[in-house]
């Protein structure tokens, strides 16, 4: 193999799964160790420069950084990443001063946000700063979004929603409430520079079965319907028994809610084997814990109606063949019901996009982008978030967000759309003494803090009861212990080694090797351990001085704690801190000011 | 300075052996030796080796004397028996501890210091008892543990770290083992544990004393320029023309088997050795041809390394003194103590 290229930024930020998993790329070992360090306004800060609402996705994120923790691979837990977010943001103290905010005089460009759900707001996050008039346009009497609309009260309260969204709209946002845009020809009339979509994606699934539309149809809803009448105060109360229909997160918040409106025989009805669930596990595991019957194998065929009223669902009993591909009716039943959630899908609602004004769609009615600018084929409409590319999820927002708040910046200056800075990185070496590390470099055996709740008996009391009661401080500081700093980097000079196997022999994890270079499958498998995990590099150094042999670290189960560095008798392996820098729309300010991290604004006022 | 300790990490599908155990439960203490120390590789060598030979921890006893070398029984295998003598005593220690308990297996640590200056005449008598035992001189060609002084293995002209030549004339452990009568001759260097580890598993498998002389360079006194026991200067010196491959009884033998060119020789438990190269004419059996070779190379200035010599016949410290078969305690007390009037006739016998 040729020696790996790890001044590549993106070589060492794959081996910080997390961050690397994570669509907005958060520098998740980064604020661990502010946490720990009780550094907890920073820690707030670095995680609000990428992911913009750490205690909104502290609570309900999707989290793809835990099934990346390497933390998994080594004891079987991923570290609860998202609950430490939580923590910095619920003890994060006065954090007014180092947020962002507008420059004293504005640059002149009018933008306008359809929409003030996730992808919106990060866009006015980004603009606002570099001198922009924001508008955004939003149907509802209040921001969020699907934060607002989609996710119960129990699991994200409002005030924790209302002052991340505020924060932003401080920023000298102009909101129009209640004012749905209804034609986008419209306005494209108004004078705006650029017009970003961020409506979501709206729109329930409807499941067109026998008995839909009868007379009973006022106990039949659409789950993100009805999610949003529970939100507004619509809707206060449901039937004793109640069927779910479908088994992804909306149908987990249904379900729950549910229960909370007078819900007391509450089933969740999935077609397919558990292992096919949308549903994050953690919202499975929540919503039994609630005692919801999730039932399988179980496929809707009508709505069973006699006399005007709803009485129950009608379901084939099915098996599935391996891969879940065919099913064979086994027998049919009718199970009784007060009310049916539907909650199968949901998809993009565009009518108010007039088909004529060069937006063009593509075959499932979502608009053509350009993946990196988010740029439609009408040059000065951006989309992002669900509207973009279909439901995905809040995280997946903020990313699209920043990356087409880049794009309308560069339009409105009239650079090229596509013009992105490149992503660079620091390595900084944590060096402080011959055994001494600027990092808690020591692997903790703790095992993962499990998150304390409201107890079952007192949890339906309100529906605005937030249920996770968080982590205490004796919680916070086992888990962040867990953490293996997979930012600090092992870092090799090949011309400094001998060779004396030091750092073979001290490994915990027999990740070093020193062998003959060779192909990789052929080098995998020559290694103290074999790398079986093809998912993570092998990196390999240059030849070595006195035999012409190579270093090799398999990535895999590297738990950073600096002992290779340690027994080093040369120094040719140091522990860097790895800082992934990545383009914000405020990194190409025009007046050639790179805004600084809020971090280090925090620092720099001695904080 | 606090030594670093390394975490025991719970990985799902690290290798175990017959026993059950990980190279880990094969490990000791922390090192407290210098980083980069060949010692610390010998260590895990050791490591290594018991792990995969299954040696239960119980059954393995490690001894050494005083010096660098004589601290590393401390972080191999937590779970055997150990004793750390007085310096150039643990030949000594190692002979009456064989001599009680033969069913152990024993391994000591010494340095060059240890065994060829103040422990030269322990050493030299415990190889002339062939002593079952693996005895493993850690060669670095300094005292280490006094700040880098030239030890009895430094080579003429070899240079400390001052810059002072080394006028005089080294000891050769193998010369030395050669001239005794040892009857296992092995040299290894740390930064090889493909070689090494084999020749452990060799030497733990013949009767009587393995002499192994492992070249260990001492990271922070003799792996300079002008050391002719540093990492550089023993691999570019370094000739292994002697290749063997050890194979345990168990094992079936599935390697080509080649009559001219490989000599196998069958050890004590039934382990084989097998010569996989070695140079024309040469035969490990053959006392005087295998000193003519390594003069010859060290004329040349290169250092063999291998098993350079083996005889696997002779008999062992018990076999020439007539001992019981079983360790002294096994023995019933009425043996081990058979009275006054045994005392009483036995001296009945010598008037």
């Amino acid at each position: 193999m040729e020696p790996t290229n790890d001044r590549d930024p993106q070589y060492f930020h794959r081996v910080v799964d997390c961050q690397w998993a994570c669509p907005a790329h958060t520098d998740v070992p980064g604020y661990i160790r502010l946490i720990a360090q009780g550094r907890i306004d920073e820690a707030y800060l670095l995680n609000r420069e990428s992911n913009v609402f750490p205690g909104i996705l502290g609570r309900v994120c999707d989290r793809p950084c835990e099934p990346a923790c390497r933390r998994t691979r080594v004891d079987g837990e991923p570290v609860a990443i998202c609950r430490l977010k939580r923590v910095a943001s619920d003890l994060k103290g006065d954090i007014a001063a180092a947020l962002p905010h507008a420059p004293a005089a504005m640059n002149g460009k009018r933008v306008a946000l359809i929409g003030a759900g996730p992808a919106s707001l990060t866009v006015a996050n980004d603009l606002i700063p570099l001198g922009y008039d924001v508008t955004i346009l939003e149907k509802y009497h209040t921001a969020g979004g699907l934060m607002r609309v989609n996710i119960p009260e129990f699991r994200l309260p409002a005030e924790v929603l209302d002052a991340e969204t505020q924060v932003i709209i401080d920023m000298g946002a102009v909101v129009h409430y209640g004012a749905p845009v209804e034609s986008m020809r419209e306005l494209l009339t108004q004078d705006y520079d650029a017009v970003f979509v961020g409506v979501g994606a709206p729109k329930g699934k409807e499941l067109e079965l026998p008995g839909r539309h009868d007379d009973a149809s006022g106990h039949i809803h659409i789950g993100i319907e009805w999610l949003k009448s529970v939100a507004f105060g619509h809707v206060d109360s449901v039937g004793e028994r109640v069927l779910i229909i479908g088994v992804g997160n909306t149908a987990m918040d249904c379900c729950r809610t549910s229960m909370r409106l007078g819900g007391r025989d509450v089933k969740v009805m999935a077609r397919r084997p558990r292992e096919y669930f949308k549903a994050s596990p953690w919202e499975l595991d929540d919503a039994e814990e609630e005692n919801i019957e999730i039932v399988v194998n179980h496929s809707p065929t009508r709505f069973v109606i006699e006399d005007g009223v709803l009485v129950g669902m009608a379901f084939d009993v099915v098996e599935w063949d391996e891969g879940a591909r065919h099913a064979t009716v086994l027998k049919s039943v009718i199970l009784p019901c007060d009310d049916v959630i539907l909650a199968i899908g949901q998809e993009n609602a565009f009518e108010w996009i007039e088909r004529d004004l060069g937006i063009d769609f593509g075959q499932w009615e979502t608009p053509v982008l350009d993946e990196v600018t988010l740029q439609s084929t009408l040059p000065n409409v951006f989309f992002g978030g669900d509207a973009a590319f279909g439901p995905k999820n809040i995280i997946w927002a903020v990313a699209h967000a920043h990356r087409a708040a880049i794009s309308m910046h560069n339009y409105c200056q009239g650079r090229p759309v596509d013009e992105r800075a490149p992503l660079t990185m620091t390595l900084e070496s944590q060096k402080m003494g011959m055994t001494e590390w600027s990092y808690h470099n020591e692997y903790n055996p703790s095992t993962r803090q499990q998150m304390n709740h409201v107890a079952l008996s007192a949890r339906f009391a309100a529906i605005d009861l937030e249920v996770e009661l968080g982590f205490d401080a004796a919680q916070t500081a086992h888990e962040v212990q867990r953490c293996l700093n997979c930012d600090v980097q092992t870092a090799f000079e090949a011309p400094l080694c001998i060779e004396c196997d030091a750092c073979i022999d001290i490994c915990p994890v027999r990740c070093l090797t020193i062998t003959d270079n060779g192909e990789e499958g052929d080098l995998r498998q020559r290694l103290s351990a074999p790398a079986t995990n093809l998912d993570q590099a092998i990196w390999v150094s240059a030849p070595l001085p006195q035999t012409g042999r190579v270093m090799v670290k398999d990535e895999n189960v590297c738990v950073h704690c600096g002992l290779c560095a340690q027994r080093c008798p040369t120094a040719a392996w140091d522990m860097a801190k790895f800082e992934l820098d990545i383009p914000y729309a405020a990194n190409f300010d025009i007046l050639g000011q790179t805004l600084r991290r809020a971090t280090d604004v925090l620092t720099r006022s001695g904080r | 300075m606090s030594a670093p300790t390394k975490p025991l990490i719970p990985l799902a599908g690290l290798p175990r052996n017959e026993l059950g155990l990980t190279v880990r439960d094969y490990e000791g203490a922390m090192s407290t030796l210098c980083a980069g120390c060949g010692h610390d590789s010998v260590t895990a060598a050791i490591s290594q080796t018991f792990f995969e030979l299954s040696t239960p921890p119980h059954t393995i006893a490690k001894l050494s004397g005083i010096g660098c070398s004589s601290k590393t029984p401390t972080y191999f295998v937590r779970g055997a028996h150990g004793f750390n003598s007085a310096h150039g005593r643990m030949a000594t220690i190692a002979t009456g501890a064989n001599a009680a308990n033969r069913e152990l297996t024993y391994i000591g640590i010494s340095g060059d210091g240890d065994s060829l200056s103040i422990g030269i005449g322990h050493l030299s008598h415990l190889i002339r008892r062939n002593v079952d035992m693996v005895y493993v001189l850690e060669n670095n060609g300094v005292y280490g543990l006094t700040k880098g002084q030239f030890s009895a293995s430094a080579d003429i002209g070899s240079r400390s770290k001052r810059g002072v030549s080394n006028d005089i004339a080294p000891i050769d452990p193998i010369m030395l083992g050669l001239t005794m009568g040892a009857t296992f001759l092995a040299r290894s260097f740390s930064g090889d544990k493909a070689q090494l580890v084999p020749l452990l598993k060799a030497a733990i498998a013949h009767k009587g004393t393995a002499l192994l002389d492992v070249i260990s360079p001492c990271v922070t006194f003799n792996d300079h320029e002008g050391s002719t026991k540093s990492y550089r200067f023993t691999r570019e010196h370094e000739v292994k023309e002697i290749a063997t491959d050890f194979v345990p009884w168990q094992q079936e033998i599935s390697m080509p088997h080649h009559k001219d060119d490989a000599r196998e020789v069958t050890l004590h438990d039934g382990s084989v050795v097998r010569f996989r190269s070695v140079p024309d004419g040469y035969d490990p059996h053959d006392r005087q041809g295998v000193e003519e070779y390594i003069r010859q190379r060290h004329a040349r200035g290169e250092i063999a390394t291998g098993l350079l010599y083996v005889n696997e016949s002779p008999q062992d410290v018990h076999e020439m003194n007539h001992t019981p078969e079983v360790a002294l305690s096994k023995l019933p007390f009425s043996r081990l103590c058979p009275g006054a009037g045994a005392l009483a006739r036995l001296q009945d016998d010598l008037r």
